[in-house]
């Protein structure tokens, strides 16, 4: 019986480490790892049969609705090894997936000596697997090749073993096949992990060094830190204290998932499990940072700690101004739980108060915005995202700008703003198109490479701002949703940026401002106006509408002073109908919001900053 | 409920031979009521009801006030027997006596008239008759779904006139789908050409509900643009006030005493009994209207029981709502007087842009320019709201 009771298993804090193996499942987002996840539970026993349900340790509704997996979390897997018959700890690191939580990511991995390489072999690897193998190798982890759904009809297990044996390499027969689906192949995976994966190496008597890699809210317990020790001991009995802030806690509990929590006397070397300190907001308790004994402390932190750094920032408005109070408690609630979450009050003159908030990325803020909508009930507006511009000015002054409403008028020398290297995984028949996608997107090319016959690699530079501005949906949409994207921020570069600003009826409106290139500008300004022209109903006045580069005009469009706003009949009955309108009219009025004279109804602005690919998805979830 | 002031009579007769694509109007084709029978046989039966709610409305607003106006509406009053109507008039002039100078009028269909009906409705009291013309211009006529041949309205209009009649109207709608800027000034021409002393001259609403509605909605028919519509709107009262017709309602010219009082008494807020299904009243600022369909409004009366659906009690902030939004559409307009100085203030620009009379502001009132006429609904949202 390869399972072991839980009670008879190694209890933590009294596991050798040669018994224990760290691994995480590196997996593109519906390539199978939540089910493989699943099946290992099953497997190893540590969820019955009757309890266990599909994507088990996805817990939030939204993560389990999107199929993704936003927080990681660690399992304790007992397992008696088929090959050598010992008994073994398997300790499971779940990671996110995706390109905005890259940190999250690497700390996981920082974690782990192992890695589960998941490829769904229907469809081979993606480009953000591929960046996160790359973040595995560079970390020095152990690579499992694993194929998976080798059930499914379109598996092919051959073409993909070679792509993946050229990646990492190894030889094709090198790569398991499993199927999460039907269990097949998942003992085998289960024996190779205690084979391959090397037990985790750590100095049992030296002061204590925990990882963080995961940091949870949770309404009941305050804070839930996942870590992994590297030195020493953790226990109940400790007092600990956070490298980055120096702040010390109380220990009020260790334990493990199992995969439910499981209260221990403590945690050793190479063991991974959680602590609650009390502590209520997950900024005290940051992914990345070190832990320590308060009594016997260590001297030197683990490495690799950062402070997570908003990339992407966006206004977020309600669209009823008395939602104020209630989207800041939300946004505060939130941020117990999201240590990469930054706001400030913001207020425009067009949408009124709100917030500038900071992301990790754009899947970050499409995530934020919706619990806000779900789980406070608030309906948003937000403006365009934007990036964050360093700005110098001729006279020697630098500033920061994260919202393009705050560009500086005057005089400017340079303006510089973040760069990326873009990964794209694609079918080698869309080579030209993507190249040319990039081409107008400012990229610049690093190489590319051929994975297998017909799957390339493209590497470009672009500037962050680009892909920001619906690059992906453009991807997807001109490859048939075959190419994928990864990216990091390599830095900065001056662009030839300028500000343009629509005004209506001479006002400026703050919130359709936009920083872009200037051989965008143009098409930038027409677009903006034409589609306020439509949207903007017509006035008792003429209103022009006009994009511009500081004074500079560069596209105008007017709408027309209205002529005829009137019903032509009143007789007696129509008197009552007229005057219920009227009232009708009235609530109406209150979603007019007013640019100077000029009267936008509230949906005009709702639609100007939808993009097009927005409406499309809108219309698609309908 | 006491009325001091006098009280006018509506009567809605709820049937029409057919319905037109555009009409939303309480009013039912034989085909549509299902108890069946000839308009003829629902005739006589439907004025005993009229009669019965004319003892009800004696009960409920006891006057002193001879009647002033009458109205016959429709639906198609002209189906009606020209003696059951005049029973309704007995009825009501019995119950509440006639002013000397009464005003009585009928909406008429200019193809089912006669030289001999008009004769007969002038012999029971009617004195002013008001013709569905709409068009001079057959397409535009097959757009509303009308049946009439254009001419039949000089026709009408003439025996209107021999049989004595001392107000003659007729109705026109602009702003048709296919209807040309030349169709609507022929219309005009026509109707101007006619012996008459009053016209009503509609922009065409889609009323939701309608087959023109639905036309609309699946892109069948396009409704021209409010600009074209606008300016047909300028061009009718150039013409209008040309031939000596004074605009007196935003959608009515008159010549000198042409008035339709009984509409004035609607817009100045006066009180007005409707008899009939679907029909609204107004008595001291209570408004009520009654059960729609002619069966259900059948059964009531036959109960004994109110007609009324439903009623509304007018606040007093309701009640000034009502008071500008009438009073704007006519030359009078609104005293200054009545107005807060923050809503002058909100109206200055449109005097500027001259929709408001200029002279007249400067004297103390508001009062539209023809292009104001045009945007009358904003400027009561803009002083309401």
């Amino acid at each position: 019986m390869p399972a072991i009771p839980l009670a008879k298993a190694p209890q933590p804090a009294a596991t050798d480490p040669a018994q224990i193996r760290n691994f995480c499942i590196i997996a593109h987002i519906d390539h199978g790892k939540s089910t493989l996840a699943d099946r290992m539970l099953g497997i190893t026993e540590v969820v019955e049969q009757r309890n266990m349900r599909a994507q088990y340790l996805d817990r939030m509704d939204i993560e389990r609705e999107r199929g993704i997996t936003i927080k990681s979390q660690a399992v304790r897997l007992p397992w008696r090894s088929g090959i050598d018959g010992k008994e073994y700890i398997l300790n499971m690191i779940d990671t996110p997936g995706h390109v905005d939580f890259t940190y999250e990511v690497s700390r996981s991995l920082a974690a782990c000596e192992g890695a589960i390489l998941l490829v769904d072999c229907a469809q081979g690897i993606e480009a953000q697997t591929l960046a996160n193998l790359y973040l595995a190798m560079e970390n020095n982890l152990t690579i499992i090749p694993v194929l998976n759904k080798i059930d499914l009809p379109a598996a092919q297990p051959e073409k993909f073993a070679e792509e993946l044996a050229k990646l990492i390499g190894c030889k094709p027969e090198d790569c398991l096949r499993v199927s999460g689906k039907t269990g097949d192949g998942v003992v085998e995976l289960l024996d190779q992990i205690v084979e391959l994966i090397p037990a985790p190496v750590g100095d049992a008597n030296a002061p204590a060094r925990a990882l963080i890699f995961d940091s949870v809210y949770d309404t009941y317990r305050g804070v839930v830190t996942y870590v992994r020790v590297v030195d020493g001991h953790l226990s109940t009995r400790d007092q600990i204290q956070m490298f980055s802030t120096g702040v010390r806690h109380e220990m009020l509990e260790v334990g493990v998932i199992s995969p439910e929590p499981v209260v221990s006397k403590g945690l050793g070397v190479g063991e991974v499990g959680y602590v609650i300190t009390g502590v209520k907001d997950v900024r005290q308790s940051r992914v990345g940072d070190t832990i320590t004994t308060y009594n016997h402390p260590a001297q030197t932190a683990l490495a690799g700690y950062k402070d997570p750094k908003p990339m992407v920032f966006s206004g977020l408005f309600p669209l009823d101004g008395a939602d104020y109070p209630l989207l800041r408690e939300a946004l505060d609630k939130l941020q117990l739980n999201d240590a990469a979450l930054v706001f400030e009050p913001e207020s425009s003159a067009a949408l009124g108060f709100g917030f500038r908030c900071g992301f990790l990325g754009l899947l970050h803020m499409e995530i934020v915005r919706e619990r806000l909508e779900r789980e406070a009930g608030l309906s948003l507006i937000s403006t365009a995202p934007s990036v964050v511009y360093r700005v110098f000015r001729d006279d020697g002054k630098e500033m920061v700008v994260t919202n393009p409403s705050e560009f500086p008028d005057g005089k400017i020398a340079r303006v510089d703003e973040p760069i990326v290297r873009a990964t794209v995984l694609a079918p080698a028949e869309f080579i030209g198109t993507i190249m040319e996608l990039c081409q107008e997107r400012r990229g610049t090319l690093l190489g590319m490479d051929y994975l297998s016959e017909d799957r390339v690699e493209i590497r470009y530079t672009l500037p962050l701002a680009e892909i920001v501005f619906d690059f992906f949906d453009q991807l997807k949409s001109r490859t048939k949703g075959y190419a994928s994207l990864d990216y990091e921020p390599i830095g900065e570069a001056e662009g030839d940026l300028v500000k343009v600003d629509i005004l209506l009826q001479g006002e400026h409106v703050d919130a359709f401002s936009a920083i872009v290139h200037k051989d965008k500008a143009y098409a930038y300004g027409v677009m903006m106006t034409s589609k306020l022209r439509e949207l903007i109903p017509r006035q008792q006045f003429e209103v022009p509408i006009q994009a511009a580069i500081g004074s500079r005009i560069i596209a105008r469009e007017s709408i027309r002073a209205i002529r005829k706003d009137v019903l032509a009949k009143c007789y007696g009955g129509d008197i009552s109908r007229k005057r219920k309108l009227l009232e009708k009219q009235k609530e109406g009025k209150k979603r007019m919001k007013m640019v100077g004279r000029v009267e936008v109804p509230q949906e005009a602005f709702i639609a100007a900053l939808t993009t097009d690919a927005d409406a499309d998805k809108a219309k698609k979830a309908k | 409920m006491s009325g001091a002031a006098p009280l006018s009579f509506y009567i809605h007769i709820p049937y029409c031979v057919k319905r037109c694509g555009y009409c939303d109007f309480n009013t039912y084709t034989p085909g549509e009521l299902k108890d069946g029978g000839t308009l003829a046989e629902v005739s006589g039966d439907y004025i005993d009801l009229l009669l019965r709610e004319v003892d009800q409305a004696a009960r409920e607003v006891p006057t002193a006030h001879p009647v002033p106006t009458i109205f016959f509406g429709g639906g198609t009053p002209t189906l009606m027997e020209p003696s059951d109507l005049g029973r309704v008039l007995t009825a009501i002039q019995t119950r509440f006596g006639f002013a000397p100078d009464i005003e009585i009028t009928i909406e008429a269909n200019p193809d089912t008239v006669t030289k001999e009906k008009l004769a007969a409705l002038r012999a029971i009291g009617i004195n002013r008759i008001s013709f569905g013309m709409q068009s001079a211009v057959p397409h535009v006529l097959k757009v509303l779904d009308r049946t009439h041949n254009p001419e039949n309205v000089a026709k009408a209009t003439a025996w209107a006139r021999e049989a004595g009649f001392e107000h003659i109207s007729v109705d026109l709608i602009y702003g048709i789908p296919g209807e040309s800027i030349k169709d609507w000034k022929e219309s005009i021409d026509t109707a101007l050409s006619l012996p008459i002393d009053h016209i009503s001259a509609y922009a065409l609403i889609v009323e939701s509900g309608t087959k023109l509605a639905n036309q609309v909605k699946r892109g069948e028919i396009v409704m021209p643009a409010d600009d074209e519509t606008a300016d047909k709107y300028l061009l009718a009262d150039q013409a209008f006030q040309a031939a000596g017709f004074e605009w007196y309602e935003l959608s009515n010219w008159a010549r000198p005493n042409g008035e339709c009082r009984h509409n004035v008494a609607y817009w100045l807020g006066a009180n007005w009994w409707g008899l009939g299904p679907g029909a609204h009243s107004h008595v001291n600022g209570k408004r009520w209207w009654n059960v729609k369909h002619p069966s259900t409004y059948r059964d009531r009366i036959t109960a004994d029981e109110s007609p009324a659906q439903d009623s509304e009690v007018l606040s007093a902030e309701e009640k000034e709502s009502e008071r500008i939004m009438l009073a704007i559409r006519m030359p009078a307009g609104i005293d200054h007087s009545t107005l807060n100085l923050a809503v002058l203030n909100r109206l200055a620009p449109y005097v500027t842009s001259g929709a408001l009379d200029a002279n007249k502001w400067s004297a103390g009132s508001l009062v539209l320019t023809a292009n104001g006429r045009l945007i009358a609904d904003r400027i009561v949202r803009e002083i309401l709201l």
